[in-house]
């Protein structure tokens, strides 16, 4: 039974040429971006890869997603990370390890051409290894991306959920857009920290911005408000449309004791009342001249 | 692996969990849910389990990299899993939230359980 | 183990700080112990301060349940105060009742919660 080996003992015999080969192919294919990647530093890739390659296939396995092939998916993951942040595209990225198939192959034909199904079994191994290579190589990248993006969406949703200050003890947290559950962490996280930063009392949660309020975002928000009585504040949910409070009556949500008004305004009069201020209405002083 | 038979174990598993979790960059609330759903796991073992032990491993999938703690303890088993998982918080002398507690507090959760042989729980918290 | 939790008398307040971790034997002696004091003093309220602790799981959550309703039959009031963001929010996401547990930002505010609950009663 041919092993891993082979290919192993073939990439040591060959490695110069099969490294220059190889960028000589990575850097003919349209795919080198030369305003992304410094030749010196895909130099540098290549040949740390193909010292990796060659030690996981030293070790008999051909199992990529095995023990054996650690150090090679950590490269690959290193690589694929940097350029999926340099601007590469996934083909691109992938395109690093597929391109090393023409060179090893026409160095597996050389060493094995005597024996026909030697060359087949080394040939086919070795395609199956590079293919999952390189695909892994584009999990990574999506991963990555897609983590570029959580964190943007995260400092966004940071962004899109200001609590203000509306008086001295009376916070107002005005939400905008859906209440999912990441986005309920952050209002929680944010609301609370606020809290103790400013010790206010009470916390307006004002809902007009929120387009649609089923089952869900009412338990969000009874989780905001049961967090926020925890850390010693009140909770006054404003900006109930009606349509809100008809869906909330047929889902049978159970507000409990938390308050409600209609628009932010009343709510912050209640909570002035509640914090024991008050707002007189003196004649509006005459304009100068 | 940690071994859990005394209420000291439970804390010094505490703090382990909330080391490995700060070291692996998990946020604040991340570490707490963790270490919390860790302690009422860990006090099952000792409460009802007659000991046993904890496990702790990072996991990965793809990029994305968590923790996970295995649950183990010889006792008596749980005949009625689903049962066991409802909140009995009120009646003090049930799991009260322990494992539905747990799987809140978690992103995944299994649980395996043999009566006369024992019960495993693993959690696993991705960052 | 000879460890007690210190309960200190804040004029017709009691206070105490949590700041190790509990154990059984621990918190049944805290229980013995307050609810000695509540009689002895005639304290009217109760303030426990857990802004030591990081994590709140629902041992604790059910021994600070418990030392409320005790000290309510003994005609105190209890106010936790102090409890860390993050685990405010990992109690919510536990699912811990907590209920009829009055809750305060800190010791100061707690002690005004439970001054106005007493000047309202009279």
């Amino acid at each position: 039974m041919a092993t891993a080996g082979q290919i192993s003992a073939i990439l040591k015999k060959h490695e110069k040429d099969l490294l220059a080969d190889w960028i000589k192919e990575q850097l003919a294919a349209t795919s080198l971006r030369g305003d992304l990647l410094k030749e010196s530093d895909l130099r540098e890739q290549s040949r740390s890869f193909l010292a990796a390659f060659q030690a996981a296939a030293h070790s008999g396995s051909d199992d990529v997603n095995g023990p054996a092939f650690a150090d090679v998916r950590q490269l690959l993951e290193e690589l694929s990370k940097g350029r999926a942040l340099a601007g590469f595209s996934p083909t691109e990225t992938a395109m690093f390890v597929f391109s090393l198939k023409q060179p090893l192959f026409a160095r597996l034909r050389t060493e094995l051409k005597a024996d026909a199904q030697a060359l087949a079994d080394e040939t086919w191994k070795t395609t199956v290894m590079l293919d999952k290579l390189g695909l892994y190589t584009m999990e990574v990248y999506q991963g990555s991306r897609e983590s570029v993006i959580d964190r943007q969406q995260r400092e966004l949703l940071e962004l899109s959920t200001p609590v203000v200050e509306l008086w001295e003890d009376v916070l107002a947290l005005p939400l905008v857009g859906t209440l999912d559950s990441q986005r309920t962490q952050i209002v929680m996280e944010t609301l609370l920290q606020k809290i103790v930063q400013t010790g206010a009392s009470i916390a307006i949660i004002d809902i007009t911005g929120v387009p649609m309020v089923d089952t869900l975002v009412a338990q969000h928000l009874l989780k905001t408000v049961a967090a926020t009585r925890l850390m010693g504040a009140d909770c006054i949910i404003s900006g109930i449309r009606p349509q809100i409070a008809q869906t909330i009556v047929h889902l049978g949500v159970d507000l409990g004791e938390v308050t409600t008004k209609a628009t932010l305004a009343d709510a912050f009069l209640m909570a002035l009342k509640r914090t024991g201020a008050r707002i007189e209405k003196k004649a509006a002083a005459p304009e100068r001249q | 692996m940690l071994g859990i038979r005394s209420a000291e174990d439970i804390v010094r598993m505490r703090q382990v969990v909330r080391e490995h979790a700060v070291v692996h960059g998990f946020s604040l609330v991340d570490q707490t849910k963790l270490v919390t759903a860790a302690s009422e796991l860990a006090r099952n073992i000792l409460n009802y389990g007659k000991g046993g032990e904890v496990r702790l491993s990072v996991v990965a999938q793809g990029p994305r990299r968590g923790l996970k703690l295995v649950f183990s303890d010889r006792g008596p088993g749980i005949p009625d899993i689903a049962l066991a998982m409802k909140d009995g918080y009120t009646t003090g002398s049930g799991m009260g939230l322990g494992l539905g507690g747990a799987k809140r507090l978690s992103n995944e959760f299994h649980i395996e359980s043999i009566v006369g042989a024992g019960t495993r729980v693993t959690i696993v918290r991705w960052k | 183990m000879n460890e007690r939790i210190p309960i200190l008398k804040m004029g017709q307040f009691l206070l105490v700080t949590i700041q190790v971790d509990m154990h059984d034997k621990l918190a049944l002696t805290l229980q013995d112990d307050l609810t000695s004091r509540i009689a002895q003093e005639r304290a009217r309220g109760v303030l426990l301060d857990i802004s030591a602790l990081d994590v709140v799981d629902s041992f604790i959550g059910r021994m600070i349940a418990n030392i409320s309703s005790m000290a309510r039959v003994l005609d105190a009031e209890t106010v936790v105060v102090g409890m860390q963001p993050a685990v405010a929010i990992t109690l919510v996401e536990l699912g811990l009742p907590l209920e009829g547990v009055h809750t305060a930002l800190n010791v100061e505010k707690g002690m005004a919660l439970l001054r106005r609950r007493l000047e309202s009663e009279s």
